[in-house]
């Protein structure tokens, strides 16, 4: 009737109407365009950052060719040699203000370069700025040594002659020959280093034991320490014993010496005992160079640093680092799960447990700094002052567990990170289907056996998704950790031989101060900041690490349990 | 099928169930049977959620090694009746119950009492199915490891004779180890049977348990039904009438909180002694 007569008008009404802009906004796209644009600035400013300091972290370990350079300054013509570490463009202005009796130049623009010339017993500054067009000559000599040295830095020059004992050694292959002898020192070195942590270490903790012991005996009124007088010349026989060894070899160690030609044409002596590894880079293939480099990054990761951190590698920080997140790790996981469990399973849900709720959900924002003021004064000055008190009254008054250290640190953090933990958790339990929980107490089991068997396996992915966020915070955290545990410096590793083996009292070393140290406090701010970028760099891919292992472990449960949660 | 086919097309049609549905031979009143025979009495029975009340004063006997079916509108209180022989309503913090539950002679309620052993005693399968995400073989397991601590070659029996009972071994022997989550619906279903007779209750209470399943399945467990009602003492609550007419013994119809009529199945189809009911299985509303 009606409505067969204005079908084809009626059909007329799903072609498009409007055009242009106005429908353009209706269609939606512009929507999808600024979501898109959104997760794109995301992603470049993830990659630019990851990029960045990955960029100027790993270009440090490279093997740069080293850059004879004969320039033209304010007060005559100077030669300098070392590795161009960094090219820039300056403002004129800048450039004028910096030298007001240089030479006028034209252009808007002046290019600088940074030129690590090392040397530093001999030159002050190591590090020193070249204008580019104050250079009148520029080459690589193929004999240009690096030498990486335990004190001082690197030094540049070529090889004059090598003395043994003072005496000139005459060989036809210098190079050859350096290299067998910094091979020799090396060893020595390393012979020193066994005696010194190994055995020299052992027998200084044993001593202290004994005198904790002896002190001990004495506030209990026993005054009889002959066993423990005997123990102790037998130790402080051993330690003649193990020290006069290691006098032998570290005499040893000043045999060579090596007479170097600077770049100014000064002769420097060079102590062989302080050089670590010398490398010829304007000679090197570029696979040498790839081997050197890949070197040069392990003694990064696997060596203690030197220097004031600004040479050598990272390892004690390395470990320290990994050991508070796994240890903290152990500390919140169950300690979270428990009261989530407790709020979700067992608590009344009410008024009072949401306002338990919002509280735990505020603490994840408590800013970290005052969790550290917290660990200090809790835990550091009044438990562990108490545990002192209580078992180490031998050792007062210096502190024992009353000082900052490992231990305080790990429990700080994990208080810091235990909101993220519950939270997650009991996201997880709440997600478990109600027809499970009846399924098996229908079955005659109690709340616990369900919450044991059912439960608790169910709901362990939202667990370590928490464990995982937890571990992502806590790695980065450096704030609370001055207050509570880190070092600029440990002499020890927070593991080693002596019983009991993990030392939960001491102090340690952590990338992130590492990376505070070195960018602020650090005394020679050019030689370490590449090291800043490779720490941070370090810094990041351990979280990463941590976090993958973690994420793994997650989607293998989720995996299992998926099809339940449906 | 015809009832509810008239009822959506004309509420007020009015057509008498096809009686021969009914396949149980019982025709004595479960009030009548004697004392000996009644495995759950339930007397003066009230449930209030809060201050609302969901069951009213019910009274009714229900028969040892029968199946006992409970029908009703939805929201009637089906489910939360059944729900009250295994105690599972203690899960709610605002239920109160007034009046007696005893099974076999014994006070449900009393202080005395394990809820963990009457739940043993009392075995329970819900409407959707709910295997855990373990295996078929731990599935069945699951209430054996709780209650009694047999030895590995027992407790392989033990879960070999569950499953048959719930018909469901030849399906599933090649592959006890896999995921339970893997099985059909009325597989899992039957699963869930298995795993509750498992434990050898003398009571099973079946809450709906075919309305998630397809008619294959469901008659399966129908028949299943049939066989379990050798030994197991079964209540089952049911939206579809026919169904209850197929399994049960005893039919109980229950209308906002009330049980209105409790009679032999073949009572309650055929001759109802209240109009509420005739309204009811005739499918004036429902």
């Amino acid at each position: 009737m009606e409505t067969s007569e204005k079908l084809p008008k009626d059909i007329g009404a799903f072609h498009r109407q409007r055009v242009g802009i106005g429908s353009w906004f209706q269609s939606g796209d512009p929507w999808i365009w600024l979501t898109a644009t959104a997760v794109g600035a995301c992603i470049v400013a993830v990659l630019g950052l990851l990029g960045l300091i990955a960029f100027k972290g790993l270009a440090h370990f490279w093997p740069a060719d080293v850059v004879t350079i004969d320039f033209e300054g304010d007060s005559g013509q100077f030669r300098i040699a070392g590795e161009v570490v960094q090219r820039e463009f300056i403002g004129r202005d800048q450039y004028m203000e910096a030298s007001p009796t240089a030479t006028q130049v034209e252009g808007e623009q002046v290019e600088r370069w940074m030129i690590k010339s090392g040397n530093r017993k001999i030159n002050a500054p190591d590090f020193r700025w070249v204008y580019r067009h104050e250079i009148v000559q520029q080459r690589k000599d193929c004999d240009m040594i690096v030498f990486e040295r335990a004190e001082w830095g690197n030094a540049y020059g070529t090889l004059v002659e090598i003395k043994e004992q003072g005496q000139s050694v005459s060989v036809d292959n210098l190079w050859g020959e350096l290299q067998n002898r910094i091979e020799r020192v090396s060893d020595l070195r390393d012979q020193a280093r066994r005696i010194q942590k190994g055995a020299i270490n052992r027998i200084n903790y044993k001593l202290e034991k004994l005198r904790l012991e002896k002190r001990n005996r004495e506030l209990k009124g026993i005054v009889n320490h002959t066993d423990l007088e005997i123990e102790r010349e037998r130790l402080n026989a051993e330690y003649v014993v193990e020290e006069r060894r290691l006098r032998a070899i570290t005499s040893q160690l000043d045999r060579d010496e090596i007479d170097l030609k600077i770049a100014d044409g000064r002769i420097s002596t060079v102590s062989l005992s302080d050089v670590i590894r010398a490398w010829r880079p304007n000679e090197m293939s570029l696979w040498k160079k790839l081997g050197h480099y890949f070197s040069s990054i392990w003694i990064f990761l696997s060596q203690e640093s030197r220097e004031a951190n600004t040479e050598g590698g990272v390892f004690p920080a390395l470990f320290g680092t990994v050991l508070m997140v796994l240890l903290m790790s152990v500390l919140v996981t169950p300690f979270g799960v428990v009261a989530a469990l407790y709020l979700r399973e067992y608590a009344k849900q009410g008024p009072f447990v949401q306002l338990i709720r919002i509280a735990v959900n505020n603490l994840a924002g408590v800013p970290s700094i005052v969790y550290g003021v917290f660990g200090l004064g809790f835990f550091v000055y009044l438990v562990g002052g108490s545990i002192d008190d209580l078992f180490f009254k031998a050792a007062q008054p210096a502190p024992t567990f009353g000082t900052p250290g490992l231990m305080w640190a790990s429990l700080t953090l994990a208080l810091l990170t235990v909101p993220v933990v519950i939270v997650s958790t009991e996201e997880g339990l709440t997600r478990i289907p109600s027809e499970l929980r009846e399924g098996s107490l229908a079955l005659g089991a109690t709340k616990a056996e369900t919450m044991f068997k059912i439960i608790l396996p169910m709901a362990s992915p939202s667990i370590l998704t928490g464990v995982i966020l937890a571990i992502a915070r806590a790695a980065g955290e450096v704030a609370p950790l001055m207050l509570v545990g880190v070092v600029k410096l440990a002499p020890t590793l927070p593991i080693d031989g002596n019983f009991p083996f993990l030392h939960l009292d001491q102090k340690f070393m952590h990338l992130g101060f590492h990376i505070y140290d070195l960018g602020f406090q650090s005394p020679n701010v050019d030689a370490a900041r590449p090291l800043v970028f490779a720490t941070a760099f370090l810094l990041v891919l351990i979280i990463i690490a941590l976090n993958l292992t973690a994420i793994t472990l997650r989607n293998r449960l989720e995996a299992r349990y998926r099809e339940a949660m449906l | 099928m015809k009832n509810e086919n008239d009822k959506s097309i004309d509420g007020s049609a009015r057509v008498k169930l096809d009686s021969t549905l009914v396949r149980s031979t019982e025709s004595v009143s479960p009030d009548q049977l004697p004392e000996s025979e009644t495995c759950l009495s339930v007397q003066n029975l009230s449930l209030y959620y809060g201050e609302k009340i969901a069951l009213q004063d019910i009274s009714m006997r229900i028969p040892r090694k029968r199946v006992t079916a409970l029908i009703g509108p939805s929201g009637c209180g089906k489910t939360t009746l059944i729900r009250c022989f295994n105690r599972m309503n203690d899960l709610i913090d605002s239920v109160r119950i007034e009046g007696r539950i005893e099974l076999n002679g014994l006070e449900i309620h009393d202080k005395e009492v394990d809820v963990s052993q009457l739940r043993r005693r009392v075995g329970m399968v819900f409407q959707r199915p709910n295997p855990f995400p373990k295996t078929i073989y731990e599935n069945v397991a699951y209430g054996l490891r709780l209650s009694e601590k047999l030895p590995k070659s027992e407790l392989d029996d033990r879960v070999e004779w569950g499953l048959k009972s719930a018909a469901l071994w030849d399906e599933v022997q090649d592959r006890l180890s896999d995921s339970a989550l893997g099985l059909s619906g009325g597989q899992q279903q039957r699963l869930v049977i298995a795993r509750a007779v498992a434990v050898k209750p003398s009571v099973l209470l079946l809450d709906e348990p075919a309305s998630a399943l397809d008619p294959i399945s469901t008659l399966k467990i129908e028949e299943l039904i049939a066989q379990l009602k050798a030994d197991y003492t079964i209540v089952i609550v049911t939206h579809n009438m026919q169904q209850a007419a197929r399994v049960s013994d005893y039919t109980g119809f229950l209308y906002l909180g009330e049980m209105i009529e409790f009679d032999s199945t073949v009572t309650i189809f055929t001759n109802p002694q209240e109009q509420k009911t005739e309204d009811y299985v005739t499918g004036r509303y429902g």
